[in-house]
């Protein structure tokens, strides 16, 4: 069932699609359909508790899946999915990422009225309608079943071996994402607006894939990556389609994990969207981007690499620096998180421009680090509390070291962990991408990446000192510490961030096998 | 004896320890200071039993030990002692029980209500219908005042203006700084070297912002958050060359590793060995601190609570000289020989710059900090002028330097606790109501500008005979260096001990305490049998110095100069 099937279109034969191998992908697509399903005939309060644990079931069910397919190495479905060790690293991380958003997602205790999403997508901004969405304790359950869908969509994405197949993922992936955008309780005008924002550049950068795609398709007459990496140099075709591709593919796919010159989105998105799914985003998206990223050059740009290694290098540079500098000048905690993911997004580009399999073990490590520290860190803000909400403005944790010391503590050691501090996670995460880089040949990416982390450090270190160092407010933000699952959440991010600070051998073998084992083509 | 793991032994003792005692609450202060002071004391004990299992003339790394940590990026718990080390870290365990010991009620006599809490942790519940929160807009855009670190502070709860430290806290970050100091010194994979290099910085950075004199809180964040800023700077340019290095090895010896014994053993290319010294020596030139990279040294120095200071310039710094020869030199010979013109210069100009700005500081602080400048410039000149005498002496002087520095900072901040201001011109003749206290501080003072019969002359006299031998005359003009520390140390003591008394509050000062007695009493002795007798530390320190000097093919210049060690023979 190979390469001779294009040639057999005309007979149609259907291709064999082999179940147990695509199960994770599987498990998790009908869960979405039952989950559906269940908010339409469940009663509203059934709902509630239906709702997340037949995601989170999902998901467990799921890893477990990947867990099991460890080893495989094939093609399937026509050669559109590839299930291999990098697919698999990443959608096991994606799941567990998933796992501990759908806690985030399911806390009841934190907002009075129950929960971080709004009571119905439609309540409108206002006065009138701030008031309602603040005081119904319902919740658009909706929420869950397209968090599934957007986790299929990135479990897709990482597995395509097929450009097509991408932009299906692409979009399934991103289409919840922009509803869940719009779902916050508070600051609905604000929420909406990033739902809107995210919708129009991300349905224009989908564009820039599709087009892409299209000249992909008229330089090899194919869209599998492997048949585009064979075709580089064979076909008698100019070489400007295979660059336009190249361009146009990479917009589409910088736009995702939010790298400059295509980050604008970022910070919008990350402020106003309800925070579980900020961190859902941040996370998830993240893997799921990296992935797709990775597979498309490594694989069928790969024998290009020489052509958008310099358009990479500035990239990330830019990346990098923008997201440094511009962290230094927000005055919003969500915000200076958006932007210090779209440095650490530059961080792990610097990776991918080694172009190497040590590379490749260090981006998936360093996702994993990274998620685990960004979904508790954004766990730990939505702790932090006023009437108004949660406290997403720098000046409210002013001496929150002093009033709550626990949270302040774990909070400054997840921020020295973003910023790379050894002994957490974020250091052996940067190591593994920077040793790739240099060992790559891209020693002056890695000077530039080590001076953005300094500038970076200091804005992650202008908050400790907000915490600790400063008086505390009058009227400052009250710190929720009952035991909660958003409580869970940030501890198990805490606690896998100084792990794998400190013993990070047992997950490095895991991607280092593979990446080894690397991708099948 | 050799198989006690002795390094082991002393970097777990106190980071242990240093749980525990973070762990306990605020109200039982009094059992963690005595818990910190009895576990520093044993960590003592056991770092001068260690050195008496130490072997001065056995090459290599004693009491060494290897674990695979993380064996990907062939990464491994290693530690080792050679004599620079032993002695580095027999200071450290000096210094920590001291500090322990001097700031023992630093933090009782802030004014602080028992009852009231510090901060409105329990009562402010926000009821849903509550008052309009804070915060105004927070649109998109967000076009206001961005929060900075030195900005001013906005509406505080007035109860809280004085807050109250936790001393449980303070007491464990000294012990985990003492952890770290201890792993720095003895690590002997270059990465594990790196991870304590920036794991010192965190509670370092804590003790100078959290601990620092109170009401000066702007002040204290900003020196705070310049000292980790800087540090990490440097520490982040090294990682590169770490990162550099371990490219290398995997390239020559097949399989990446960080073992400095086997790094030593690489070829590297002149070109790549310039590059990957400047990654180390910038970090090291900014934690010594060297002359262009200083600048965060007083602020950090008067900022940080005394005994912080003491840590700070008594060791932390040492860190940088530490790192210059123990890797900056073995590990890259050429480069090191092609910079020294540079390092030599600088280290001159640190010399008298530092000299130069102690003598017009007003602020107690900042003068030590300044004066450990210049010392610095001393140590770097006696390390790059590659002979073994100064090489001996520069090592020396790391730890007499502690030693002496140390004291002083432990005066100033005596004098600091009575009169609460470190201006030196609130002071003045208070060698007639406070003759114990001065009398310390002239020592101290005596120690610091290299009196002979002090211990700091010997390092000294080391240094600059060691370079005169390499140069006569960078060893002439850093000669007069000397006259330069007579005057900011004199004039410091002139100016606040001698003469009538100025200020009425001066006549009533206690002298010191039965405490601060026992903990000048070891320095004083210290300084004064170091400086008769050195013939101990100098056997444990020379034979590493030659041995690194010889394995990078500098031989010392001795035979055209008569001039040899005689240890204590200075008369």
């Amino acid at each position: 069932m190979s390469a001779s099937l294009l040639a057999q279109t005309e007979k149609i034969t259907p291709p064999s699609i082999e179940y147990s191998s695509l199960s994770p992908l599987l498990i998790v697509f009908v869960v979405a359909l039952i989950g559906v399903l269940v908010d339409a005939f469940a009663q509203r309060e059934a709902r509630r508790v239906i709702q997340p644990v037949l995601a989170a079931g999902g998901f467990i069910a799921a890893f477990v899946a990947v867990a099991v397919l460890h080893g495989r190495h094939a093609l399937l479905a026509a050669n559109a999915v590839a299930i291999d060790a990098p697919a698999l690293f990443m959608q096991g991380t994606i799941l567990v990422f998933a796992l501990l958003s759908v806690l985030l997602v399911a806390e009841r205790q934190l907002d009075s009225a129950g929960g971080a999403i709004v009571a119905s997508a439609a309540i409108t901004p206002g006065p009138k309608g701030s008031t309602a969405a603040r005081t119904s304790a319902d919740m658009q359950t909706e929420a869950y079943p397209l968090m599934v869908f957007s986790v299929t969509g990135m479990m897709l994405f990482v597995a395509s071996n097929n450009l097509l197949v991408m932009f299906v993922a692409l979009e399934i992936l991103s289409l919840p994402l922009y509803l869940l955008a719009g779902l916050a309780r508070r600051r609905r005008l604000l929420s909406q607006e990033a739902a809107m924002k995210y919708f129009l550049l991300g349905a224009f950068s989908s564009a820039f894939f599709l087009y892409g795609l299209a000249f992909a398709y008229g330089y090899a007459g194919s869209v599998e990556l492997g048949k585009i990496a064979t075709a580089v140099g064979t076909t008698g075709r100019t070489d400007a389609y295979l660059y336009l591709a190249v361009g146009l593919i990479a917009v589409g796919l910088f736009f995702k994990i939010g790298a400059v010159p295509f980050h604008s989105w970022t910070p919008d998105v990350y402020q106003g969207s309800p925070t579980p799914v900020t961190a859902f985003m941040a996370a998830g998206t993240k893997v799921a981007a990296f992935g797709a990223i990775l597979r498309v050059f490594y694989i069928a740009f790969g024998p290009l690499r020489w052509d958008w290694r310099p358009v990479l290098w500035t990239v990330a540079i830019l990346t990098m620096v923008v997201g440094a500098v511009l962290a230094l000048t927000q005055r919003d905690i969500k915000r200076m998180l958006a932007y210090s993911a779209i440095a650490h997004a530059g961080f792990l580009l610097v990776g991918l421009a080694g172009t190497n399999t040590d590379g490749l073990r260090g981006a998936m490590f360093y996702l994993v680090t990274y998620g685990f520290t960004t979904i508790a860190a954004f766990a730990v803000i939505s702790l932090v509390r006023t009437s108004d909400g949660e406290a997403s403005d720098l000046s409210q944790w002013r001496g929150l070291g002093r009033t709550s010391p626990l949270l302040a503590g774990v909070f400054s050691f997840l921020l020295m962990a973003l910023a790379g501090i050894p002994l957490t996670s974020g250091f052996t995460g940067k190591f593994a991408v920077f040793q790739a880089a240099i060992e790559g040949d891209a020693t002056p990416l890695v000077v530039v990446a080590l001076v953005c982390s300094a500038i970076a450090a200091f804005f992650y270190v202008r908050v400790i000192v907000l915490m600790f160092f400063s008086e505390p407010l009058a009227d400052g933000p009250v710190v929720i510490t009952r035991p909660t699952l958003t409580f869970a959440t940030a501890g198990i991010g805490t606690l896998a961030t100084l792990v794998l600070g400190v013993a990070p051998q047992p997950l490095l073998d895991l991607a280092n096998t593979a990446a080894s084992s690397g991708f099948v083509r | 004896m050799n198989s006690v793991p002795w390094l082991t032994i002393l970097l777990l003792v106190p980071a242990v320890a240093a749980v525990v005692v973070a762990a306990l609450p605020r109200r039982l202060a009094t059992q963690a200071k005595q818990l910190t002071l009895a576990v520093t004391l044993v960590v003592l004990v056991l770092a001068v039993l260690a050195t008496f299992a130490y072997h001065p003339n056995r090459a290599g790394f004693q009491f060494a030990q290897r674990y695979d940590w993380i064996p990907t990026f062939g990464i491994s718990y290693a530690v080792g002692a050679d004599g620079i080390s032993l002695v580095l870290i027999l200071l450290t365990a000096l210094l920590v029980p001291v500090v322990v010991l001097s700031s023992w009620d630093e933090f009782d006599s802030e004014p602080d209500g028992p009852s009231g809490p510090s901060g409105p942790s329990d009562g402010v519940v926000p009821g849903d219908g509550g008052g309009s929160g804070p915060g105004g807009d927070p649109g998109t855009g967000g076009g206001g005042t961005a929060v900075l670190v030195a900005a001013p502070p906005a509406p505080v709860v007035d109860a809280a203006a004085a807050p109250r430290r936790s001393v449980p806290v303070f007491c464990a970050l000294l012990l985990v700084l003492e952890a770290g100091l201890v792993g720095v010194f003895a690590a002997t994979d270059v990465f594990l070297f790196y991870v304590f290099f920036e794991a010192i910085l965190i509670p370092m950075y804590f003790l100078i912002g959290s601990f620092g004199p109170a009401g000066q809180q702007a002040q204290r964040s900003y020196a705070a958050v310049k000292f980790l800023i800087y540090s990490l700077l440097g520490g982040l340019l090294m990682l590169a060359a770490v990162i550099g290095l371990y490219v290398v090895s995997a390239e020559q010896l097949g399989s990446g590793t960080f073992d400095f014994a086997l790094l030593r053993q690489l070829d590297i290319t002149p070109g790549v060995q310039k590059l990957l010294f400047l990654g180390f020596f910038v970090a090291f030139a900014i934690k010594a601190p060297l002359f262009p990279f200083h600048t965060w040294l007083p602020d950090a120095g008067a900022q940080a609570p005394v005994g912080g200071a003491v840590l700070l310039v008594g060791l932390l710094d040492k860190v940088g000289t530490f790192g210059l020869i123990r890797y900056c030199i073995p590990l890259f010979p050429d480069a090191s020989d092609y910079f020294a013109p540079l390092v030599l210069a600088l280290a001159i100009i640190g010399i008298f710059y530092g000299a130069l700005l102690a003598i017009g500081q007003r602020d107690m602080k900042r003068l030590v900090s300044y004066t450990s400048l210049a010392h610095f410039g001393f140590i770097a000149l006696g390390l790059f002028a590659f002979t073994s005498q100064a090489g001996t002496g520069a090592v020396l002087y790391m730890v007499n330097h502690g030693l002496s520095t140390g004291l002083l900072f432990l005066v100033v901040g005596f004098l600091i606790a009575r009169r609460g201001t470190a201006d030196i011109g609130a002071y003045g003749g208070l060698a007639k109501v406070t003759p114990v206290l001065a009398g310390t501080m002239l020592v101290a003072g005596l120690s610091s500008l290299a009196l002979p019969g002090t211990n700091s002359f010997v390092s000294e006299f080391l240094v600059l005979v060691g370079t005169f031998t390499y140069n006569k005359a960078l060893a002439i003009v850093a000669t007069a260096g000397i006259v330069l520390a007579a005057i900011y140390v004199l004039s410091l003591y002139q100016r606040t001990m001698t003469g009538p008394i100025t200020h009425e509050a001066n006549r009533t000062l206690p002298d010191l305490s039965w405490r601060e007695k026992a903990v000048v009493a070891p320095m004083i002795a210290l300084i004064i049998g170091l400086g008769v007798y050195p013939k101990p530390l100098i056997d444990i320190v020379r034979p590493t110095v030659t041995a690194t000097y010889t394995d990078v093919g500098k031989s010392d210049p001795a035979p055209t100069h008569p001039v040899t060690v005689q240890p204590g023979g200075r008369s």
